[in-house]
């Protein structure tokens, strides 16, 4: 079978010229038809997102129909454990102040199925961002041929039913290797994408200032020897004293081997409580966003990296993310009867390290809700390497089909709960009144403005949308 | 460094060590060590250290969880707690335990040990690694494990070996966990298993786990002490040196979650079911294949 790869340039049509063609053209038309009718069909129904099935079934039809629809724009695709959508998001927002119109996997489908939907969406011609499940990008680094490709980190995730993040990086590497052409702009702050990132002369890295969740990035993925972090997840910290690299925090070499993070080209610089970002050619521009977090900061850093390296001028991508508020329902500020909730994703042990850096500090009630079903991984084991014990003294509730797992898991960390299941009855127990029992006794009277207090939802990804489809 | 033949024997037979005498009394605060996190900590099984420690304080007895990273020699303690890792890191971590020596000095030392999956595979005469390859284990128990035909991977429920009154554990403590695995591991002959395997793989024989002297091994991950809290204390027990029952805590949510997990029929019931036939049938290979070489 001839690949995508060995297929001549294209006329324009989307076929390749030579015997056949003809035959080429009507199956990629009906592949393209049926994936539009089926999808279509499927919202309609109500089935689902319309993204999956018909793509499903479009890929059975013409298997090269990816590749022909990739051939004639840019691709850019974005991976990694967390992240990616924000990421995906930010990256086609920047893309579009450009003025042309942006092809993007919005809704989170990251396989080929979803990108397939995407792509037949979408103009004909326009930039495609496209978000990658970590375990495909080789898959769809060969068949998509992006531009660039941006990485973002690797950590644990279900590891039921994916692959152990260190084999993940070595299949990111061998993709990469045998891709010369392709762009990467990476996250220089993690050991397993550096590895991953096969540590070409072209790469953009990029540096957020240190990882948040290491226990991954330990153990070093060339040589098995061990990694040593330079400092400890920085604040503003250590002078930089040379402007051609970013701050010594976050840094880290293998203390067996030469791999070591590379100098960065852009990195985020924090005085005062205000960020920005700086690049090693001496340029500083303020970064504000509407979406909370450090780790947002980071999605953002590396999506306007990206941006200008696509020919967005950095202030334009810069004003660009700065107005994004929510992505597919995370981050969003939504009621639910007379309670005001900000939703919350986190799907795995660095996921949820970053999102109690974020709500840990304040005194809202919280919902932490759990599931185990095919999407989050069976085995909720990991909530045992979450610090939960920093919600000590809050109003938690523990809600989820594994409400009992989370709930067993507070109570070794001396969190007292609730536990209430139904992820819309623990918000409702959360935020209403008549908090009683042993728990906090927290004050839920409505404060001056009349209004109760917000409560935080973090939920993993099938308890998330979960509640996100109540309303 | 290796151990006298004497010792190996002493300690992969299942007899009790020389000085199972318990901690010193004089011991100022129970030491549950979690070795090599960053090595053998990528399954959740750290939190079985801090459910020891907890049902210690609990009680009355002041307990400390100390983090054993790779690079430092590995500290003194009352039990040692072993996790799964993945195929590279639980290479290195055998052989460092190797290196170090402490694991081995501690074991003869009457130590308690809680080893899973990788963790228990690595203290095993032998296991295979990520290529296939045979790697030397610790030795500190009489099992081998070669490679089985596919992963394990789902929810396992286990009746305690000997539950009925001659087994350390009884027949109300149901084992429950959750198996992520390609490993069969085979006992030698006078090891006994911690559980019978009712859904799951565990061992690949029918079984799973190994209870000896004071090392528990078990592939369960959940994690397995925060699932099985009689396991818990009969760990802690041995720790303690209590002669009797250890007094009853509030385990009402960990009850609710036992309860709940027991009910559950597994997932993929008959897939899992297909694949323990594999592996038992490999499981048989492999102890052929013992009997053959004389081993």
């Amino acid at each position: 079978m001839a690949g995508p790869g060995r297929t001549p340039p294209g006329d324009g049509t989307g076929s390749p010229a030579g015997d056949g063609h003809v035959l080429v053209r009507l199956r990629g038309a009906a592949a393209v038809g049926a994936t539009r009718a089926l999808n279509a069909l499927s919202r309609r129904l109500g089935l689902g997102g319309g993204t999956v099935a018909g793509g499903r079934i479009g890929l059975v039809i013409d298997p090269s129909i990816l590749a022909r629809l990739a051939r004639d724009r840019r691709v850019v695709l974005v991976s990694g454990t967390n992240g990616k959508t924000t990421t995906t998001a930010l990256l086609a927002r920047a893309l579009a102040a450009s003025g042309t119109g942006v092809v993007t996997n919005a809704t989170g489908a990251n396989m080929p199925a979803g990108h397939l939907a995407s792509l037949v969406g979408g103009p004909r011609g326009a930039p495609a961002v496209l978000e990658v499940d970590e375990a495909y990008l080789g898959r769809q680094v060969a068949e998509l041929r992006p531009e660039m490709v941006v990485l973002l980190n690797l950590s644990r995730d279900q590891l039921d039913r994916t692959n152990e993040v260190r084999m993940l990086a070595e299949r990111w590497r061998g993709a990469l290797e045998s891709a010369p052409g392709v762009r990467v702009v990476a996250n220089a702050d993690d050991p397993l994408v550096v590895f991953g990132a096969a540590g070409r002369p072209g790469n953009l890295w990029v540096s957020a200032g240190g990882l948040g969740w290491r226990h991954d990035a330990t153990g070093c993925p060339a040589c098995s020897g061990r990694i040593a972090f330079a400092t400890d997840r920085p604040g503003p910290g250590a002078a930089p004293g040379v402007s051609s690299s970013p701050p010594v925090a976050g840094g880290w070499h293998c203390t067996s081997c030469a791999l070591a993070r590379p100098p960065a080209h852009a990195w985020l610089e924090t005085t005062d409580g205000r960020t920005a970002v700086a690049w090693a050619d001496g340029r500083r521009r303020a970064l504000q966003l509407e979406l909370p977090g450090r780790f947002n900061q980071a999605n953002a850093l590396i999506a306007v990296v990206a941006a200008e390296a696509l020919d967005v001028d950095a202030g334009d991508a810069l004003s660009a993310v700065a107005g994004l508020s929510e992505v597919a329902g995370r981050f969003a500020l939504r009621s639910f009867g007379p309670v005001r909730v900000r939703l919350l994703l986190a799907k795995n042990p660095a996921g949820w390290t970053e999102l109690l850096d974020l709500v840990g500090g304040g005194d809202e009630p919280i919902v932490v809700a759990i599931n185990a079903r095919v999407a989050d991984g069976r085995d909720p084991s990991w909530l045992w390497d979450v610090p939960f014990e920093v919600l000590a003294g809050r109003r938690v509730v523990a809600s989820g089909d594994r409400a009992s797992d989370l709930s067993v898991r507070l109570h070794y960390a001396g969190v007292e709960h609730r536990t209430v299941p139904d992820v819309g009855a623990a918000v409702g127990a959360a935020g209403g009144p008549g908090w009683g029992g042993d728990c906090a006794d927290r004050d839920t009277r409505p404060g001056p403005d009349g209004r109760l207090p917000t409560v935080q939802f973090v939920g993993n990804y099938t308890a998330f949308h979960d509640l996100l489809g109540r309303r | 460094m290796s151990p006298t033949t004497s010792d190996r024997e002493a300690i992969a037979s299942g007899r009790p060590a020389a000085a199972a005498s318990g901690r010193p009394a004089a011991a100022a605060s129970l030491r549950v060590v979690v070795v090599y996190p960053d090595l053998l900590g990528t399954y959740g099984d750290g939190g079985n250290a801090l459910v020891l420690a907890k049902r210690a304080q609990w009680r009355g007895v002041a307990a400390t969880v100390l983090e054993a990273p790779s690079d430092e020699p590995l500290p003194d303690g009352d039990v040692y707690c072993l996790g799964g890792g993945e195929d590279d890191p639980q290479a290195r971590a055998a052989r460092m335990l190797e290196a170090d020596g402490t694991l081995r000095r501690a074991v003869l030392g009457g130590a308690v040990v809680l080893a899973v999956c990788a963790g228990y595979q690595i203290l095993g005469r032998s296991f295979a690694a990520g290529d296939g390859t045979l790697r030397s284990g610790l030795g500190l128990l009489d099992v081998r494990t070669v490679r089985g035909p596919s992963r394990a991977v789902g929810e396992v429920r286990a009746e305690p070996h000997r539950g009925d009154g001659d087994g350390p554990l009884s027949v109300a403590d149901t084992l429950s966990g959750f198996e992520n695995h390609a490993g069969i591991t085979v006992r030698g002959p006078d090891l006994e298993p911690l559980g019978r395997v009712v859904t799951g793989t565990g061992n690949g024989d029918g079984t799973d786990g190994v209870i000896s002297g004071r090392i528990v091994g078990t592939y369960l991950h959940g994690p397995v002490l925060a699932r099985n809290p009689a396991l818990a204390d009969l760990l802690l027990g041995w720790a303690l040196g209590s002669s009797g029952a250890l007094a009853p805590l509030d385990d009402e949510r960990v009850q609710r979650l036992r309860r709940e997990r027991l009910a559950v029929p597994a997932p993929a019931a008959r897939s899992v079911g297909f694949l323990g036939a594999g592996f038992r049938a490999a499981a048989r290979r492999a102890s052929r294949f013992r009997s053959a070489t004389g081993r």
